[in-house]
């Protein structure tokens, strides 16, 4: 098949040999679970039990708040012992209402229902087993994976995501080896969700078993695997899409708008579990690798676990790490406490040496531009940056501050080491409390111009009803009056 | 360092100083042919505008109290004051050397804000400003092959001693001059312009401009090396012979052709290591393509009808006054949105 270029892109070493070649295990059952309410983009959802309840694995937790939101069920079977607070996988390391499970080591299913002849479901169907799953975009950007399927219905292409671009990683990699057949048919009632046309794979090429074994799976399907070539960010959505299709995602738009649908390989396991034998999305692959970690693995872990469980299955460390990663090391996050839990979106956990980092203090900018070479979406990163540091918001919105996709390949490739992707997102959370300020303002403004109105109106409704009560007085002793001078006419 | 890093926590192994000592190394086999057509005073002078250059930099620095150290690793002033002296004539005395890289490396480059703030070349710069102010011991070529002893040529480059005989004139020189004589093209170029001589540099020029291999291997070892492209130095020589080809086909016994301006002057040093400084060139390949055309033509069209018989300089430091405007419309266009940066239209499939 024809493939289309890739703007830009950058090649960091791939370090994906420290953990291919593990087969995925799964993790011992955790003693204590700590599942976030918030594992995805949307509102968080709300617990539907409550402390000392027993559960059951499977088991509803929380239910999703509205249209954007994603339901949380009971990793394995055990108590409730809290609904409050606990550290977040995210650098503040700020708590986040989460809920408490103690696992009671039977790890005994609820009642669950599956489905016989899955690809025999309606599309609607499909869309709201997918949903009560509480199933997300295993990629890393965790949108409620419903909701997708119910926008995109009717698009040409389906797209799944197989690139798994990130270093180190190799989560997606070895469910594609492991596990092709549950994956090809995960894929087959995605595309029956959204009545697709053509269902297209793209792997990068430095996966070949992979690639073999989804070919393998696919046999016969209408599913056709895509070898890509190895770049940086390849498995980013708008760059899949551009890669395979040659198409590009208007600015502001989505990828229905094109046609385009974009899943990932490990999301479609997830479906595939969740439609033919009713299992919600309790556990997801993890690698765990970086020079740091002594045995690089890939586990099966269970949503909740503590990822100090995960580096203590890889051995501990074999030295001190320097940074802690949740993620990819391009676009993941950096941790400090062992204690948060792994969620739905947590692909890798790394533990980080100083040299394989190799960050040093930023220089100053000598526009070489590299970093315009690199960027994917044909940005100016440079000039981006230095409207930013001059506090110049809307010359870098100008500049297409807000069509950054934060892949970092700036950042990766900088000679002066400035971090600038790091400016971008700033100024992008800058952006949004500007917007929300201006929200609110206005808002304040409706509000108070609506008070002023009121006011005038009781004064001025307040004055016409003096004003008839006035004349209603008047009327009537003019009418008194008149009554008494008749009557003493009469008299006369 | 903060201990919470934003992403991404990998990085490419390099560094500003990494590419400075690239660009020093690709310097290399030019200069130290230039050492040897030239012998000792071109080493003087080299090595005096060196100093100069670091410790006028190191001065400025610390007055305004950064860390001299870093400021001296980056490399960036030692590649400035280098490629001066490459831009000297040989036997220039020291005080023009000095005075040049003192110039390039505080006017040129602190007085700016640093490294990376400069709108102007500073090498480039400084070589206009010391051939307008010292035209004579500017232009003061001699003959190659010839070896003062060691003893000799600090006499050159110290004392300012001229050596009698040595003085030749280079040819872009030669031929302006016998321009106003009368003397055309067909007799002025004969026994100045033998082309395998103009190849390798055994002619009368600024110390390091004369090898055109040795500075075309060095920046096709520099693109190799991906510190540079491609684009800006091709679009220089374009610029330059293309405007010759033409005019040399109307009428060549006035205007010469590509081959002897492509190989004369400083038009392969200021194509592969000027034109090509990050600083002060556009930010897009598109941008550098304009940019290497505009200081191509405008080379020639100074060489051609301009009062100076090499005007690389001059066109370099237009072209860098030009700089802002054409990054101003010349930008990628961005994924999802057309030239203009409108939102692409879904085209609706009937």
């Amino acid at each position: 098949m024809k493939l289309f270029d890739l703007k830009g892109g950058v090649h960091p070493e791939g370090k994906k040999n420290l953990s291919a070649e593990r087969r995925i295990r799964a993790l011992p059952l955790p003693k204590k679970l700590y599942v976030p309410m918030q594992q995805h983009i949307g509102a968080p959802a709300a617990p539907v039990v409550n402390v000392g309840d027993h559960v059951f694995k499977g088991q509803l937790i929380a239910s999703a708040q509205g249209n954007v939101s994603a339901a949380v069920h009971a990793p394995t079977s055990g108590a409730i012992t809290a609904l409050g607070d606990h550290v977040a996988p995210h650098p503040s390391g700020l708590p986040v209402p989460t809920i408490t499970l103690e696992s009671d080591g039977k790890d005994e299913w609820c009642a669950i229902q599956g489905c016989e002849q899955p690809l025999e479901l309606a599309a609607e169907e499909i869309a709201a087993r997918v949903g009560a799953a509480g199933i997300v975009g295993l990629g890393g950007a965790t949108f409620p994976s419903a909701l997708k399927l119910n926008v995109s219905r009717g698009v040409q292409t389906l797209i799944m995501n197989g690139g798994e671009c990130e270093p180190y990683l190799t989560c997606d990699d070895r469910i594609m080896r492991e596990r092709a057949v549950e994956i090809v048919e995960g894929i087959l009632l995605i595309a029956r969700a959204v009545d697709a046309k053509k269902i297209l794979v793209g792997i990068e090429d430095n996966k070949p078993e992979a690639i073999e074994a989804m070919q393998a799976a696919a046999q016969g399907t209408a599913v056709k695997v895509v070898t890509m070539p190895s770049m940086y960010p390849m498995g980013s959505e708008k760059q899949i899409i551009q890669v395979l299709t040659g198409l590009e995602v208007p600015a502001g738009g989505r990828p229905a708008d094109i046609g385009v649908l974009v899943h990932n390989v490990a999301t479609a396991f997830a479906v595939q579990q969740a439609i033919r034998y009713g299992k919600p999305l309790i556990s997801r692959i993890v690698t765990v690798s970086g020079g740091a970690i002594k045995t690089a693995c890939n586990v099966e872990a269970l949503v909740g676990t503590p990822v100090q469980e995960l580096i203590d299955f890889a051995d501990g460390y074999v030295q001190p790490a320097s940074r802690l990663v949740l993620g990819g090391p391009m676009m993941g996050q950096q941790f400090t406490n062992t204690n948060v839990p792994v969620v739905k979106g947590s692909s890798g956990v790394l533990a980080l040496m100083t040299t394989e980092i190799g960050q040093s203090e930023a220089s100053p900018c000598i526009r070489c531009s590299t970093c315009v070479r690199a960027c994917p979406v044909g940005l100016l990163p440079l000039e981006m940056a230095a409207h930013i540091r001059a506090a110049d918001l809307t010359g870098a919105v100008a500049l297409g501050l807000k069509d950054c996709i934060a892949c970092g390949s700036c950042s990766y490739v900088c000679p002066a080491h400035i971090p600038l992707v790091h400016f971008f997102n700033y100024a992008k959370g800058d952006l949004a409390a500007q917007e929300r300020s201006k929200l609110k303002q206005e808002a304040t403004k409706k509000l108070a111009d609506a008070r002023l109105e009121r006011i005038a109106r009781i004064e001025r409704e307040r004055a016409e009803a003096a004003a008839r009560r006035k004349a209603a007085r008047e009327a009537k002793e003019r009418a008194a009056k008149e009554a008494a001078a008749k009557a003493a006419e009469e008299a006369v | 360092m903060n201990p919470i890093a934003h992403s991404p926590h990998a990085h490419a192994p390099a560094s500003i100083g990494k590419v400075m000592a690239t660009v020093l190394l690709a310097l290399v086999p030019a200069t130290l042919f230039g050492f040897w057509l030239y012998g000792w005073p071109a080493v003087n002078l080299w090595a005096v505008a060196l100093i100069a250059a670091i410790a006028g930099e190191a001065f400025v620095v610390r007055m305004q109290g950064r860390k001299v150290r870093t400021v001296i690793m980056d490399g960036s002033g030692i590649l400035t004051a280098w490629l001066l002296a490459l831009s000297l004539p040989p036997y220039a005395p020291w005080w023009i050397a000095v005075l040049g890289s003192l110039f390039a490396v505080i006017i040129g480059k602190q007085v700016f804000g640093g490294l990376g703030q400069n709108v102007f070349n500073p090498a480039m710069a400084a070589r206009v400003m010391l051939l307008i102010s010292f035209p004579l011991e500017m232009t003061t070529w001699v003959a190659p092959s010839q070896a003062p002893g060691l003893l000799e040529s600090l006499r050159i480059t110290f004392l300012s001693q001229p050596i009698d005989g040595m003085a030749s004139a280079s040819l872009l020189g030669h031929v302006k001059t016998e321009f106003t004589r009368g003397i055309g093209l067909d007799q002025a170029l004969v026994g100045y312009y033998t082309p395998m001589d103009m190849l390798w540099g055994s002619r009368a020029g600024s110390l390091g401009e004369t090898a055109a291999v040795l500075l075309l291997i060095g920046g096709l070892f520099l693109i190799a090396r991906r510190i540079i492209t491609w684009h800006a130095p091709f679009a220089m020589l374009l610029g330059v012979a293309v405007p010759a080809l033409l005019f040399n086909a109307i009428d060549a016994n006035h205007y010469a052709g590509p081959m002897v301006h492509l190989l004369s002057g400083g038009l392969m040093l200021g194509a592969f290591f000027i034109v090509t400084d990050p600083v002060t060139s556009p930010n897009t390949a598109l941008g550098q393509f304009i940019f290497g055309l505009g200081c191509g033509m405008l080379t020639w069209i100074i060489r051609t009808w301009g009062g100076y018989p090499e005007g690389v300089a001059f066109a370099v430091l237009l072209m860098n006054a030009a700089t802002p405007i054409i990054d101003q419309y010349v930008k990628p266009r961005i994924y999802g949105r057309d030239r203009k940066g409108v939102a692409l239209v879904v085209k609706k499939e009937l």
